[in-house]
Parts: C-alpha cells; structure tokens; sequence
C-alpha cells in the first residue's frame, strides 16, 4: 500500500529536499512501520525523529490522517492504505 | 603571523572568529542557527584543524557534527557519532565536552554527555564508544542533576591511561585503565548541600583541569569551593584563599607553564553574578596560592555568568584568554588575562568557546 508524509522544511535537508514522499508500506501498516521504512533510506531524518530507543522526541509529533498519535497507540497507530501521515515540530523552545 | 580561531557556542547557534593579532577580530556568520551549541572540540594534531560540535536541536535531539575546511563544510556521520547502545534503554540529551586526547594518541577524541556518559572515540571524533565501566557504576543510582542537567561535563585525559572526569552531580572519578573501571576522587571536596560530613561521591564539582607541567596536579572549581590536588586527585586541599567568592563555574589551566590557572568568581549559590557586578578574572600564578585580579578591558557593568565551559585558553605565547558571557558578550585577551578585548556583543547566551593556533 501506498501512504503519502508530510515533512516540515527543517528535516528536508535529511531527506534530500523533499517534503512529501509518497512511501511503500507493508500492510496492515503502524507508524513505527513507517518510519522503519524511511529509516533505511534516510537514517539521519530518523534520528532528527526517534531517539536511541526508538520513541519520538519529545517534541515531535505526527499526525495520521489529522490525529496526533501519542492520543491513539502511539507508534502502533494504524496507517490505513492511503493515508496522510505529517511529521510536525511542536511549538516549543524560546 | 599564526591566525588564531575561537569557536562561541551560543544557545541558538555557532559563530566562528578569527584574528591574527587576537586584538581584532573577524566574526562568521551563524552556522547552526536556532541549534544549541554547548560542546566544541578543536583538534589541531597532525597538521591540521577540525572542529568538532556538538549541536541540538530543541525538537530534533543532539548530534555531532565536525569540519575540516574551519566551517565552510560539515559533516555529519550517517548513523550519529554518539549513540546509546540499545540494551542501557537511554538516549544522548546534549554533548557537553568533546576533548582531543594527547598528541601520542593523535585519533582519540573524548566525550562527555547527559546523561552522565563518558565515551571515546578512535577516529577523530567521528564514531564513539560508550566507556560501559562508569556507565554501568554501582554509584549511578545515586548521582544526582545539577541544574544544567546530569552531564560528565570534565572530561581531562592525563598520561598513560588515566582520566579524570567531573560529573554534577557526583564529583570527581579517575580511571587508570583508560576507562575500564572508576573511582571517586573527592577527599577534601565540600558538599555543604548534603548533611553530615562529605560523602565519598556526590560533590558538585563544576570543573576541573589538570596542570600541564605537573600532570598529577588537578584544580577544581566547586559548588562552592576552589581546590588544588597534588596527588592525582586522591586528596584536595582548597585554594580559596584570595579569592573574592569560592563559587563560579570556570577552571583554566595553563597549557604549557606550571601553576598558572584562571578561574571568574561569582558572588555564591543563591547570587550567580559577579562581585559587586564587575566581571573580572582571577589569575594564579603559583597554583592557588595568591590570586591576582584582572579586569582590563572588561566592562564596568556586568550581571551576567559565565558558565563553565564558556572559557578557555589558546596555545600560543603568550596565551589567550577567553570568555562568553550568558548575556552574548565575548571578550578575548591576547596577554594571558591581563588586559582584554571585546569579540562580539549580543550574541545568544555562551555556552562554549574554544580556542585554536591554526596549524
């Protein structure tokens, strides 16, 4: 199945400039799916994202289809085929 | 004429100046903007100069990043340079020290990083490994965060395979075996925080350096307290003496003559800026034993700290001195602290600077 991301333009720079990619996924697909999958491409993009343990930073948050993960299943949320995932920086810092 | 570099990390970005008196000064764009920079390492050994950075992104976590071209390219290893393994379940918050090693071990670059974490690196600081004998240290339960963060933010190589680490909070640990196995080193170390008498471990040690004539003499600037080891660290003695307050962040050694160090006073604990409002340096030319205040070319008014490693020294002769204010001033003296200069104004906070004869 297909799925489209939606990057912010900071983490362009680890994906070779693009901001939408339009990603093979296995399915039934889960976020942590996902980014496995653009892990292997783009393993400095997944460290922008993940940490060593494998959870999102803290203040990074995406969205499946408009709803924030961590108030679903977090990396276990469902991406259903055709699915818009956005990867977003939250508003923090000062 | 050598030109000189000195790298100001700042709290959204790096910039980068160089000069070739050290009176005058040519300041580089932002690199890194809206990216903490509080680790820099500049490697001059064989012949050439790389800078190591730490930078990190508030949403999008640390990273070490390093240039050979003196910042016109950076290089970023694909798969990070320090990377917790997964079994110890932690994650790096920030690099706080990157320390070439001695020129006999021309590869060897050290880290120090939050959480408390020392690692080494056999290639230039590209790639580091975890040294798992103070990670898995039956203290760890028991050290504590110092408000920056729990970090190893001293990381001082010595001869053979000893090291000296200083960790807030915990204090002073020593390897002998190039970090296989650690011991606390903090006898005659205060820790006024904690009741009873002090503890083996578990000081606030804010930074230490070692001498670079007398490698088994260290000095240290507590958490309240200025201390002087002629012993490898095994005892302290305190160097207070002459000094208008014992607490501040800085500890410079001399890179070449023996007994001369630099520390920058602020009032205490509860008043973190210095005496009376008046930055100065305090300079001690027979290891803490009488302390000479210097303030020339520093500014009449000012409230503002200068965190630990917001100070250095070059290698030149004689030496640079250097300091970051938290209030972006950047002051440089070309005369080993007694008169000095301004870099840059109204940059972010100061986090780092580092200073480099260029090879």
């Amino acid at each position: 199945m297909s799925v489209r991301v939606l990057l912010p333009r900071l983490l362009s720079e680890c994906t070779g400039g693009r901001t939408t990619m339009d990603v093979d996924l296995a399915a039934p697909g889960t976020v942590r799916a996902l980014l496995d999958a653009l892990a292997a491409e783009h393993p400095v993009f997944d460290r922008r994202v993940r940490d060593e343990t494998g959870e999102l930073r803290r203040h990074v948050n995406v969205y499946v289809d408009g709803e924030e993960v961590r108030r679903l299943d977090g990396l276990a949320t469902p991406v259903p085929p055709g699915a818009e995932v956005m990867v977003m920086q939250s508003v923090a810092g000062g | 004429m050598d030109t000189t570099l000195l790298a100001i990390g700042t709290r959204k970005g790096l910039w980068l100046a160089t000069s070739e008196d050290r009176q005058t000064w040519s300041l580089s764009q932002p690199h890194f903007l809206m990216t903490e920079v509080a680790g820099i390492g500049i490697d001059t050994r064989g012949g050439r100069a790389r800078l190591l950075v730490g930078v990190r992104s508030e949403h999008f976590g640390p990273t070490v990043v390093h240039s050979d071209d003196l910042g016109a390219t950076w290089t970023e290893p694909e798969a990070g340079a320090i990377r917790f393994p997964a079994d110890t379940g932690a994650a790096v918050e920030r690099i706080w020290q990157l320390r070439p090693d001695s020129a006999d071990r021309p590869s060897v670059v050290w880290a120090g990083c939050e959480p408390i974490s020392v690692w080494r690196s056999e290639d230039g600081g590209e790639h580091f490994e975890l040294c798992r004998g103070l990670w898995d240290h039956p203290h760890r339960s028991e050290w504590g965060a110092g408000y920056g963060g729990a970090a190893a933010h001293s990381v001082v190589p010595g001869p053979g395979d000893t090291v000296h680490v200083a960790m807030s909070t915990g204090g002073v640990y020593r390897t002998r075996d190039g970090g296989a196995s650690w011991e606390p080193r903090n006898s005659g170390i205060s820790a006024y925080f904690l009741p009873g008498p002090a503890p083996e471990f578990g000081q606030c040690v804010h930074k230490i350096a070692r001498d670079a004539v007398v490698p088994t003499r260290l000095y240290a600037q507590n958490h309240h307290g200025v201390y002087r080891s002629d012993d490898d660290g095994d005892t302290w003695t305190s160097i207070a003496d002459g000094l208008p307050s014992d607490f501040g962040f800085v500890m410079l050694a001399h890179p070449s003559r023996a007994g001369t160090i630099w520390v920058v006073p602020l009032v205490a604990d509860g008043e973190r800026v210095p005496p009376d409002g008046q930055l100065a340096v305090h300079r001690s030319d027979d290891a803490g034993e009488t302390w000479q205040r210097l303030d020339r070319g520093l500014p009449d008014h000012e409230y503002n700290a200068v965190l630990r490693d917001a100070a250095a020294v070059d290698t030149a002769d004689p030496v640079g001195v250097y300091l970051g204010t938290r209030g972006g001033e950047v002051y440089a003296s070309a005369d080993e602290g007694r008169t000095f200069s301004t870099v840059a104004s109204h940059l972010p906070d100061v986090l780092c600077v580092r200073a480099a004869v260029l090879p």
